[in-house]
């Protein structure tokens, strides 16, 4: 039922050939940002299995436990978040795809970063809240490893934001050029990604862990 | 004071200790810190002395040219094998002598293994490896430039800030004594209070991110930049190990950047990864660093197959046998290096049946490297052979790293592995692997495509006895070592008690000078080649009647490799054409070519990261922001330049290359008996041998 | 359909099928109060379930006219994922028990 049938040059949404030369032109861009994200993946892989495996006594080391440290209504809030911005990447996506709409895809953007501004705002305010209840990174190899995980991802969500900040610039000055397409396409299977990674990183910490 | 200048303080020199402590180890540790210093002084001497700050500035640092960084990788490797044998000669000499106490301190010697090491493996063997990488690829695929010039700097610039690290702890402060490993406790901050581990953590972290960025470039490169016609079934050997290698390096390399930072974290912040309280454990550092380490000798040795398959089907004037064998053993020998980490560390205490299943995963991991070796003997069969200086090595490889591979499957038996883990049993079987396949692949890449680089060749006779010199000095440093481990030596360790140890090690010390040697004949040879090198021009481009595309193309390779990029219809292309006939065509027409334009991009991520990774080390955190911040500004900076591209116009390149194809008609073609000769212009005729 | 519509129909598929697996995970709490690995499963298998779902929606992985390369590339990052994390696991879970 897919209505277009042209090759795809690469997973992700494509641009399609109405692009012309910035279509082509992301493919070898594209396929190498994958090859990217599949580094970054397998670090976050470890840091999982790391995770998983300071998760028993001996880690928790007589320290705070999940059950104390874990607010899962916060954790929720943040996957909403995170949830959302993804949905509005993808319309920035289509906005752009679709009619070249460079104040609707600007709109999308910046709705977009707002909505990682508050996943940030959740998580960095868990944080505080653990550390006020002696769940600091110090106190043992579970928490080590657990802010090693959740903040790495908080991490790559602070770029995320700063790349759409330097994207909105781009596109002020440069509007939809070729180049500016290809980095969004980009941007837009870096956001999508990271989702991906929050959901490995809610259901492995935060509900396993007070299950 | 202290928020200015972190742990910085006059005491940190090895001068200093020197003038306070005078010893033989503290001299040695004088005279090196002193080498480095005064061989940055007559760098700079003579760069200016001869007028070559621009040059250098606009030609080299500058460039986004692949064979160009591809050449700079490999003089950085060339200079970090100099100090990475010199460490290893000293090391020999003290054990020599080390029955009667030797000369180094025990933390001394320390220092040396670790460099020596971490040089060897990640600033000798990485940077010699993705040099060749990056120049031949394109070459090979028909490609203009690298898919991501730009990004090709970067690498470049953060493994070079790795090493600028490692030289600077020549000079400033102490390195690590954890060995190249760096396990954990004893390199956390309660056993190693010092600066030597960070100098550690740092150049790993940097220059391994360095290396995923590569292994990232040089597959979307080989997967998205082939020329019309080249199906990844038609590519040359030597593609097909370095796509093989780039994959492993992307899937390899993110995990000891995830364990030294996890180190790094436990060091500066008090996280307890690895420590002995509050349930750190330090067995998860082990693991993660093997996820590495093991496929890190695998990338290295890969591309160096490659390497013996080009090698081996141009000197025998054949096409390799078993292409579609050697291409599967490389994939085979990819994935597989995935699933044996853990016999680095059989004897950590884990159930017999985790340790069998991965002794057997070991053991498997022979069979296709078995099915290799045979594939090149039997392109040598009844081939047109030339025993040029790269063949020789290619001998030295086939029978010295045969015995290297079998000791490894000796080890990979957990029972056996328990009684010489951690001798230098250990320590002879990974010489023996990695020089004869990495290092000697690596020299033999360069007697090959040295040609193709500069437009010489290099001097015969003298490349010959070098691999002689290589090859016996080998066998006398790292036979010995086998013996010694077999009688309970222990590795990384200064000193010894036992009498019946000494004679081996006297024959180790005198082999490493042989080593030595050699290493001083490689220079001898580029320099005499260098001087006649009129003689030795090649400028046609192909002195060795070579069969894939790199040598369809003159010598030195323009900078845009191909003026008209050429239609591939076999495996062996230029093959094809020559038996065809006609192998030297003028292209109906010439187009305007796009190439990357220079930028100093690379070099300024470069400084930053030597400078944060400098700050970092002596905790001068003023000086770590700052340069931290160059390097998001930077990335920020690139994303709005917009012309990124220059345009070589067309009647300049017809120009160029009509010029060469004339010379080519005009020249008479020199058989494969006259191949070491001056008659030898780069342009091979067919000599009616076997074909 | 038009293109467009199509394709933004696809995004908000996405979007509500990852929406209901989030809550059937977080829900899992609540059989966690008597059985705790039924919970675990539930949470596991959505998890999976929503990573594919976002895959294909978001990221536009199919199986289909794909560039082969793109899909084998995406295959053995899985591999190298399972095989890097599995035997983590397995050599870490192993040591743990035997210290025990
Ligand atoms: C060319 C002459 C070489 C000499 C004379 C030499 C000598 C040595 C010596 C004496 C040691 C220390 C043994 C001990 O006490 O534990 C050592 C260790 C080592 N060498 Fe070499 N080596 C040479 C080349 C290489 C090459 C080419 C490589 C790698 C490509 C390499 C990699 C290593 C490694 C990884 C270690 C272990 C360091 C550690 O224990 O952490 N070596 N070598
Ligand atoms: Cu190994």
């Amino acid at each position: 039922m897919n209505p277009n049938p042209y090759p795809k040059l690469h997973p992700g949404l494509n641009l399609g050939p109405a692009h012309g030369v910035a279509h082509e032109g992301s493919e070898a861009v594209l396929f190498g940002f994958w090859i990217f994200l599949m580094s970054d993946l397998i670090i976050f892989g470890i840091l999982f299995a790391t995770y998983a495996a300071s998760t028993g006594p001996m880690a928790i080391a007589g320290g705070p436990r999940p059950t104390d440290l874990f607010d899962l209504v916060s954790v929720s809030i943040q996957t909403a978040f995170l949830l959302a911005s993804s949905l509005t990447c993808g319309m920035a996506i289509l906005a752009m795809k679709y009619g070249e709409n460079v104040s609707r895809v600007k709109l999308w953007l910046v709705v977009t970063a707002l909505l990682g501004a508050g996943f940030l705002t959740f998580e960095l305010r868990d944080f505080a809240s653990m550390m006020a209840h002696q769940g600091t990174p110090m106190r043992s190899a579970w928490l080590s490893s657990l802010y090693a995980l959740v903040g790495l991802h908080g991490l790559h969500i602070t770029m995320g934001l700063l790349w759409i900040l330097t994207m909105l610039a781009l596109i002020q000055v440069q509007r939809l050029s070729n180049k500016v397409k290809t980095r969004l396409l980009m941007f837009s299977l870096y956001w999508h990604f990271l989702d991906v990674i929050w959901i490995g990183i809610f259901s492995v910490v935060f509900l396993a862990g007070l299950v | 004071m202290s928020s200015l200048f972190g742990r910085l303080n006059g005491d940190v020199t090895p001068f200093t200790e020197a003038f306070n402590h005078p010893s033989v180890s503290s001299l040695v540790a004088a005279g090196a810190a002193s080498m480095v210093v005064v061989g940055a002084v007559a760098l700079l001497i003579l760069l200016t002395w001869f007028r070559l700050w621009k040059p250098l500035w606009r030609d080299w640092l500058t460039s986004a040219d692949h064979k160009k960084i591809g050449i700079m990788y490999i003089v950085l490797g060339l200079v970090m094998l100099a100090r990475g044998v010199i460490e290893g000669v000293v090391m020999r000499g003290h054990q020599a002598t080390a029955l009667q106490g030797g000369f180094l301190s025990s933390e001394h010697y320390g220092e040396l293994f670790t460099t020596h090491g971490t040089i060897m493996v990640l600033f000798v063997a990485v940077p010699l490896v993705v040099g060749f990488i990056n120049i031949i690829v394109p070459l090979q695929i028909g490609a203009r430039d690298m898919a991501f010039p730009v990004l090709n700097q970067v690498s470049l610039g953060l493994t070079a800030a790795g090493a600028v690290l490692l030289m600077v702890s020549l000079v400033i402060g102490k390195f690590s004594t954890g060995g190249w490993t760096s396990y954990p406790p004893y390199t956390g901050v309660v056993f190693s209070p010092g600066v030597g581990p960070d100098y550690w953590i740092w150049a790993v972290a940097i220059s391994g991110i360095g290396s995923t960025l590569s292994g990232v470039n040089f597959a979307a490169t080989i997967y998205k930049c082939r020329a019309p016609g080249m199906s990844l079934m038609r590519m040359p050997l030597f593609t097909w190990t370095a796509l093989c290698a780039a994959i492993m390096l992307v899937y390899a390399m993110p995990p000891v950047t995830v364990s030294s930072l996890m180190l790094a974290l436990d060091r500066y912040l008090g996280f307890h990864f690895f420590t002995n309280d509050l349930g750190g454990n330090m067995m998860n550092y082990a693991n993660i660093f093997w996820m590495f380490g093991h496929p890190e000798v695998y990338i290295l040795a890969l591309p160096a197959y490659g390497v013996w398959s080009e090698v081996a089907a141009t000197f025998s004037a054949k096409t390799i046998y078993g292409y579609d064998s050697l291409v599967i053993a490389t994939m085979a020998i990819a994935v597989i290096s995935f699933t044996v980490w853990l016999h680095h560390f059989f004897t950590m205490g884990q159930s017999t049946s985790v340790n069998i299943a991965f002794g057997i995963a070991t053991m498997i991991i022979a069979v296709p490297t078995g099915v290799k070796v045979y594939d090149w003997m039997a392109t040598l069969w009844r081939g047109r052979i030339r025993m040029t200086t790269p063949m020789i090595y290619l001998i030295g490889f086939f029978i010295l790293f045969v015995i290297g591979g079998l000791t490894g499957v000796i080890l990979a038996n957990p029972t056996i592995d328990y009684q010489v883990h951690n001798t230098l049993f250990l320590v002879a079987h990974f010489h023996n692997v990695l020089i004869p396949a990495v290092l000697f692949g690596m020299l033999a890449g360069i007697h090959y495509w040295f040609p193709k680089l500069f437009g010489f060749r290099l001097d015969e006779r003298l490349g010959r006895w070098t691999a002689y010199l290589w090859i016996v000095g080998f066998c006398l440093t790292f036979i010995p070592l086998y013996v010694l481990g077999l009688m309970g030596m222990p590795r990384r360790m200064a000193t010894f008690t036992n009498p019946s140890y000494e004679p081996w090690v006297l024959i180790a010390g005198f082999g490493a000078l042989v080593v030595l040697m050699a290493l001083i004949m490689v220079l001898v040879t580029i320099g005499y080649s260098i001087r006649y090198r009129d003689k030795l021009a090649v400028p046609l481009g192909d002195p060795w009647d070579g069969r894939t595309l790199e040598w369809a193309i003159p010598a030195p390779a323009p900078a845009w490799n191909f003026a008209v990029i050429p239609k591939i219809n076999s495996r062996d292309a230029f093959s094809t054409e020559k038996e065809k006939g006609n192998p030297y065509v003028r292209p109906q027409s010439y187009d305007d070519i796009a190439m990357p334009k220079a930028t100093a991009h690379g070099f300024i991520l470069c400084v930053a990261a030597s400078v944060m990774g400098f700050a970092l080390v002596w905790h001068i955190w003023w000086l770590t922001a700052l340069s931290f911040a160059v390097i998001p500004v930077a990335l920020i900076a690139r994303a709005f330049v917009r012309e990124t591209e220059q345009l070589i116009p067309a009647a300049e390149i017809a120009h160029a290359h009509d010029a060469w194809l004339n010379a080519v008609w005009s020249t008479r073609g020199v058989t494969r008996d006259e191949e070491d000769s001056p008659a030898n212009r780069g342009l091979a005729a067919p000599d009616g041998g076997p074909a | 359909m038009n293109e467009e519509r199509y394709e933004r129909f696809h995004y908000i598929i996405g979007a509500t099928a990852s929406a209901i697996l989030t809550v059937l995970a977080f829900g899992a709490m609540i059989i966690g109060e008597w059985d705790r690995t039924l919970a675990l499963w539930v949470i596991g298998v959505s998890a999976v379930v929503q990573i594919v779902v976002q895959l294909r929606f978001f990221l536009h992985i199919d199986f289909s006219r794909q560039k082969r390369e793109d899909l084998l590339l995406i295959l053995f990052s899985l591999l190298m994922l399972t095989m890097l994390a599995g035997g983590t696991i397995w050599i870490l879970g192993d040591l743990s028990k035997r210290m025990m």
